[in-house]
């Protein structure tokens, strides 16, 4: 038995038993389900690790076969199932919020459905359950492929994967059950974050180890990008819930800080959560697969570096923009918009760079539509964060604030960059994990494309007019300087957009689904890849 | 307060922009410097390299 398979359920037996304890004395039947659900899962699993113990060969895994490194690929593949999973969930969850904007009759009158329970599920299960899984897959294969080497550890990989599973079981549930300290993108409660905390201090060791061991001289820079990915997030998650539980038996904390320095500690998070979570680690996804994809190398890789000091050192001042006309001093506020502005140069510099990577190869974009969806998600990129500078200007966010067009600019990211750069990552991952040629189907991957194409504009037109629409009414005055409009009438002119909206998440929706399909179809009956070399090309006489 | 707020505007000005220059100097030298180039060719065609 090796040291972690007899130190690990020591750890789970004495959280087992903390959880026991804790559910017995709650007088929250919320958390006392909470307390019991963490002490199943720490009894499972202990459970599991002794039955892998007696299941697997006696000698660990060997670190190359042949001289060629013997990845770890079993990690990857279950990520790539679970973000698959919590799409599907998450994206149901956001048209179903969509719907219930527009006919508020679907909130049925219950708490746990209610639209202010379900909205965090939505914005979590996208960005941490799907985009989290989808880095967590990436960054283990990247990893493992460009050090040459092994991904490091034998429990720890898994260790990282089922706790990250946990923590978005426990979070989702709790947004259900009313447990929230009600923080955008941070809403779960003390005990969830310091889980999280223990699994990301894991993933990042985990990390560092397999670069540390790794068979390159050079680290490559989708590596870069994932560490500082990892470090930041590691950084935000903990400042950012800093609280303090009103008893061990109590699901509620209050935060170390209130007033406008918490306020400040949040968007510091929040918008960070955007800058390395949904930004560093996908520009990691992009300078991976797409020149491999395109079968060609970086366009510029003095480029990538530049773009990466200049984005990580740059990003983390941004957060105050989220705070205009606040009690934030107003020179916060500036600095915070300064800063935001000069993004725009390594932004822009990192999308030219992954564009120009096709040079030499634009006619794959005709053919292959995985291609495509990668690259448009480039395209995507490149809107995002014209637009996100601009929105960050305080005149004009005194119009955009508080409006939808903050949430068609943020779809426009989160679909359109963050999404289309996963799915074209899992279109190329599948095949390569799963030993196959090609995807099941790739006239299916062409209908993906466009259903959630067509989908994300008519998401993105509809909020861009409804919000600006909004704005303006809400500053309308009369003649006589009274506002012109109740705030009632405001809300009754967005439901046609609300409706529109509804419709362009339908078609997002569909589009996963069909690549589900295909996935499954690409795993069961999908074409393998023979072992046996292609005999070589006689020429024709 | 306002010998504070004084103090750090000071620091940020000066100290900050020196520190912003110099790791925006250090790290296009380093992107830019001749002698890194082949490495940096070899570098962005890795993910194209099988094993």
């Amino acid at each position: 038995m090796t040291v972690p398979e007899m130190l690990l359920p020591l750890f789970f037996a004495a959280v087992g038993f903390v959880w026991l304890l804790i559910g017995a004395r709650t007088e929250e039947p919320e958390f006392g389900f909470h307390a019991f659900l963490s002490a199943a899962a720490c009894a499972a699993a202990i459970f599991v690790i002794f039955n892998r113990y007696f299941d697997r060969p006696a000698e660990a895994p060997p670190q190359e076969i042949d001289g060629k490194p013997n990845y770890n690929f079993d990690i990857v593949r279950f990520a790539v199932i679970a973000a698959l999973f919590w799409g599907i969930a998450g994206f149901l969850v956001g048209l179903i919020l969509a719907l219930q904007l527009a006919f508020p009759v679907l909130n049925l009158d219950l708490q746990w459905i209610a639209f202010g329970r379900l909205r965090p599920l939505h914005t979590s299960a996208v960005i941490f359950a799907f985009g989290g899984n989808v880095l967590l897959a990436t960054s283990f294969y990247v990893v493992q492929r460009t050090c040459r080497a092994r991904l490091a550890g034998d429990l720890a990989p898994w260790f990282v994967f089922w706790g990250y599973q946990f923590f978005i079981v426990i979070a989702g549930t709790g947004y259900l059950l009313g447990i929230t300290q009600s923080k955008e993108y941070a809403e779960p409660e003390w005990y969830a974050d310091l889980w999280l905390t223990i699994v990301w201090v894991t993933y990042l060791l985990v990390f560092l180890a397999t670069l540390w061991k790794r068979k390159e001289p050079h680290i490559y820079v989708a590596n870069w990008f994932f560490l500082a990915f990892i470090v930041t997030v590691a950084m935000l998650h903990v400042g950012n819930n800093l609280a303090v539980p009103i008893s061990p038996y109590s699901s509620k904390s209050y935060v170390v800080w209130g007033g406008v320095q918490d306020a400040m500690f949040q968007w510091w998070y929040g918008h960070n959560a955007v800058g390395f979570f949904l930004t560093a680690g996908f520009l990691a996804i992009m300078y991976y697969f797409i020149p491999k994809r395109a079968e060609r190398p970086i366009y510029s890789y003095r480029l990538s570096i530049v773009h990466f000091w200049s984005v990580i050192f740059l990003y983390i001042w941004a957060g105050p923009h989220h705070l205009h006309y606040t009690a934030l001093p107003d020179w916060a506020q500036t600095l915070g918009m300064t800063f935001s502005i000069m993004l725009w140069m390594p932004s822009w510099g990192g999308m030219i760079n992954g564009l120009m990577t096709l040079s030499g190869a634009w006619d794959k974009l005709r053919t292959d539509p995985v291609l495509r969806m990668l690259v448009v998600s480039v395209a995507f990129y490149g809107m995002a964060t014209f637009e996100g500078p601009l929105m960050s200007i305080r005149s004009v966010n005194s119009l955009s604030h508080y409006t939808d067009w903050t949430i068609g600019h943020v779809h426009s990211g989160a679909l359109g960059w963050n999404a289309f750069v996963s799915f074209g990552a899992i279109y190329c991952l599948v095949p390569w994990l799963w030993n196959r040629k090609e995807m099941w189907s790739l006239r299916l991957v062409n209908w993906h494309f466009w259903l959630a194409t067509l989908g994300i504009v008519l998401y993105i037109t509809a909020m861009w007019v409804s919000g600006i629409l909004q704005g303006l009414m809400w500053r309308a005055y009369t003649s006589l300087g009274f506002l012109e409009y109740s705030f009632i009438e405001t809300v009754a002119a967005m439901h046609p957009f609300y409706v529109i909206r509804a419709m362009g998440g339908a078609l997002f929706l569909t589009g996963a689904l069909i690549m589900v399909f295909n996935v499954w179809k690409t795993i069961t009956v999908g074409e393998e890849v023979s072992s046996v070399p292609a005999p070589a090309m006689v020429p024709a006489e | 307060m306002t010998e504070t707020y004084a103090f750090l505007a000071h620091l940020a000005q000066s100290a900050g922009l020196l520190y912003f220059m110099g790791i925006f100097i250090g790290m296009a030298a380093y992107a830019f410097w001749p002698s890194n180039k082949a490495k940096f060719d070899e570098a962005a065609a890795m993910p194209l390299r099988e094993d």
